[in-house]
């Protein structure tokens, strides 16, 4: 039957792909000192929507450095076929996008350039947040940080107006407002904890003060199960356990159902969230509201990140230096950073965005200082670094959280941190990696 | 049929006297008839079987903190992968819960099909209810397992469900199918749902071999219709019915696509639900095909076994009749 062969499906798969990008060649050309005057062609591989009309600018002003975009379908494949292309010693881009918690599987990989020579006091134009994520707390650069997810909390004004809430400034208040709501009716929640995320768990954990990568010496520390990240899951064990906070994961039918019905009243997500709510919650336009996020300490305001990635140039490029000016421009100037806004629709990471982002997005229509609360937020971002095998812990959050979250019980949730501490430093030692610890 | 099928060829021994050389000579044609399918089926079949097992028995060291180039070579592991598969908490409870939904889709399935068969066997008259009839029961395995499991998870969910929202009109909870005590039954109930007309056309096309003279005097001796289907019908089909298990039975063990596609949607369903869907979880979330390909080579064997040895079990008697 048709499902005879799946079991060597992984394989079969696996050698299409080495069969696949050994046959296609790197479109850069051939070598040679860098002169001013030689043409060369770069490619670029990105899943951005657009991002072939911002090139397009550059493209216009840099007759000898010609970049084309190669359109990929999304972060998890492009990271597959680069690293087959890695494998395979060719085929691989000159630029590549790549996501922050990616960075490190990459450069682990010997996928990507460090840069760190020819970008020179770069550095200075990004929040630290944001340039920790391509330096991974040393001074190399393993690419230029292009877009920032800051968190932010999304809530609906009317229902908050109605229960005589104001937007919670601390967590403490945000656990009051949910269960005030929940107590009003019944079928309202503030919010759900979603098992399937753990780029948002992560962020609150960022946000909370944690790193769970780290490197010391020559050995890699992971601190998954620290006391930062103890204190959000139990957070959110707490509220779920209470029956205050739902328990279902995020984008799915049912979920998109709830904001569009008015029964998930508020979203804890990320500078993007507008394009998601214009999706899934149509029929609510007009009351949503943006604000910072609610703080552990409101006197100390932080944020974490969720999604957002950097362009980086790869180890097989053989034009590292002008591909770094591409980026550099890319994802600093100003002309740049506006197309990037308005026709690739991100909220680039350098400090210069907020001057370029004027009016809020079109879901938001009536908050005019939405992008000021972006921008305060992308500063307050604190250093987080990935580190080699973040899919391994990610997984093993999607089902350890996904029990816990099905129990409802606050000593489950931090229960499922040891074991994500396990599975993860395990992998790490299984494969070799020096693990302090 | 095995009279008329062996009768014409001996007749067709070649005609004596045929000069030796040339058959020499046409000795190489039979394989050059045989090498697209011989070639095709080394690239795409055998040679991803080798390789698999190949991987399985590597794995990937890396040195120090594994940043930079050469920190990463590929050494052999021996059977550590294999060790490390069959030790994973994970896997004995994914086999235990593929032994459960097996144990709930094989004869539920096989039964549906054995009954809509016989009733569409039972009157051949009526030709065009029964064109009508088989139509609708095959026409869900036409249906893609991602699709219908979409379409099925659409239904399942509480808040989306047409199914929550008729007993709540009628007053009382509706269930939870994405629940865990049900999850395994909703599972199920995909695969019963798109398999039940394959296997219906299976058994049915077996029933319209038999010649109605057997049923004829059958009625003849006083038997009644459930007579005839229990003591000609069913043991007359009985090759098809084995032939239909062992299909259903390889395709359970190899269940991926419905889990996989509901599990995003709930809490109960995790990375590692079914065997098959560990091979994916160590090869696309983990980047660690050497552990995947340890894991497909574990099932691939337990597949052949439980096959072959399915059908050995009970292949003298259900082939009876053909010899």
């Amino acid at each position: 039957m048709k499902k005879k062969f799946a079991p060597l499906m992984a394989a079969v798969t696996a050698a299409a792909l080495f069969t696949v990008t050994a046959c296609s060649s790197s479109d850069s050309s051939e070598e040679g000192a860098v002169d001013p005057n030689e043409k060369v062609s770069l490619t670029y591989w990105t899943w951005t929507p657009n991002m072939d009309k911002v090139v397009a600018a550059w493209n216009a002003k840099n007759p000898n450095i010609q970049v084309t975009v190669n359109k990929q379908d999304g972060g998890d494949p492009a990271v597959t076929k680069l690293l087959t292309a890695v494998k395979a010693g060719s085929g691989a881009p000159d630029i590549m996008q790549a996501e922050y918690q990616k960075v490190p599987t990459l450069v682990s990989a010997d996928a990507l350039a460090d840069i760190s020579a020819e970008v020179g006091s770069l550095k200075d134009k990004f929040p630290a947040g944001a340039w920790s994520g391509v330096s991974l707390g040393s001074d190399a650069a393993y690419g230029v940080p292009q877009d920032s997810g800051p968190l932010m909390f999304f809530y609906r004004s009317d229902v908050f107006e109605k229960n005589g809430l104001a937007a919670p400034k601390t967590w403490d208040d945000y656990a009051a407002a949910a269960e005030k709501i929940h107590k009003a009716d019944a079928k309202q929640y503030l919010g759900t904890f979603s098992a399937n995320d753990a780029g948002l768990f992560t962020g609150l954990a960022q946000q909370a003060g944690a790193s769970w990568w780290g490197v010391n010496g020559d050995s890699w520390t992971v601190n998954i199960n620290d006391a930062a990240t103890q204190k959000v899951a139990s957070y959110w064990g707490g509220l779920v356990e209470k029956g205050v906070m739902d328990n279902k994961p995020m984008y799915t039918p049912e979920w998109n159902a709830a904001l569009n019905d008015g029964t998930q009243v508020g979203w804890v997500s990320a500078v993007w969230a507008p394009g998601v709510l214009d999706g899934s919650a149509k029929d609510t336009k007009g009351k949503w509201k943006a604000a910072p996020m609610p703080q552990w300490d409101a006197a100390a305001p932080k944020t974490g990140a969720w999604g957002g990635s950097a362009t980086s140039v790869t180890t097989q490029s053989k034009h590292k230096k002008q591909a770094t000016q591409f980026i550099t421009w890319l994802n600093s100037d100003p002309e740049a950073l506006k197309l990037l806004a308005d026709t690739a629709f991100i909220y680039p990471a350098a400090n210069d965005a907020t001057s370029v982002l004027t009016e809020p997005p079109a879901f938001f229509a009536d908050q005019a200082d939405y992008y000021t609360i972006a921008g305060e937020a992308s500063k307050q971002l604190s250093p987080f670094t990935y580190g080699p095998n973040v899919n391994v812990a990610y997984s093993a959050f999607n089902d350890a959280f996904a029990k816990a979250a099905e129990a409802k019980k606050a000593a489950a949730f931090t229960e499922s941190l040891a074991t994500m501490q396990k599975t993860t430093v395990d992998d790490m030692k299984n494969t070799g990696f020096n693990v302090a610890g | 049929m095995s009279l008329t099928s062996t009768a014409p060829r001996k007749t067709e021994a070649p005609p004596a006297g045929s000069p030796r050389r040339r058959k020499a000579k046409r000795a190489g044609t039979p394989y050059g008839f045989l090498a697209p399918a011989m070639i095709l089926f080394a690239a795409f079949l055998a040679a991803p079987i080798f390789y698999a097992a190949y991987l399985s028995l590597r794995k990937v060291k890396v040195s120090g903190l594994g940043l930079g180039s050469k920190s990463r070579t590929e050494i052999w592991a021996g059977l550590d992968n294999y060790t490390r598969s069959l030790t994973d908490p994970e896997f004995l409870p994914s086999v235990g819960r593929v032994g459960a939904y097996g144990l709930i889709v094989v004869p539920t399935m096989l039964g549906l099909a054995l009954m809509f068969a016989l009733l569409l066997d039972a009157n051949r008259t009526r030709e065009s209810i029964g064109k009508f009839a088989r139509i609708s029961i095959f026409l869900p395995y036409a249906v893609p397992a991602v699709v219908a499991s979409l379409l099925w998870g659409f239904l399942y969910l509480p808040r989306v469900s047409p199914i929550n929202d008729i007993a709540e009109a009628l007053g009382f909870a509706g269930p939870n199918l994405l629940s865990a005590d049900l999850t395994l039954f909703a599972v199920a109930n995909i695969a019963i749902w798109g398999g039940t007309g394959f296997n219906m056309i299976v058994i049915y096309t077996a029933l319209k071999a038999v010649p109605t003279s057997l049923y004829e005097s059958a009625r003849i001796d006083g038997a009644s219709e459930m007579a005839i289907a229990w003591r000609i019908k069913i043991p007359i089909v009985m090759p098809s019915l084995v032939m239909t298990f062992v299909f259903s039975l390889i395709a359970t063990l190899q269940v991926f696509a419905e889990p996989m596609t509901l599990r995003p949607l709930a809490n109960t369903i995790s990375t590692t639900w079914t065997p098959l869907m560990k091979v994916y979880r160590d090869a696309f979330a983990r980047n660690d095909i050497y552990a995947a390909a340890a894991t497909s080579v574990i099932i691939a064997l337990a597949t052949f076994i439980l096959s072959f040895g399915f059908l050995k079990l009970v292949g003298r008697r259900a082939f009876n009749q053909e010899d």
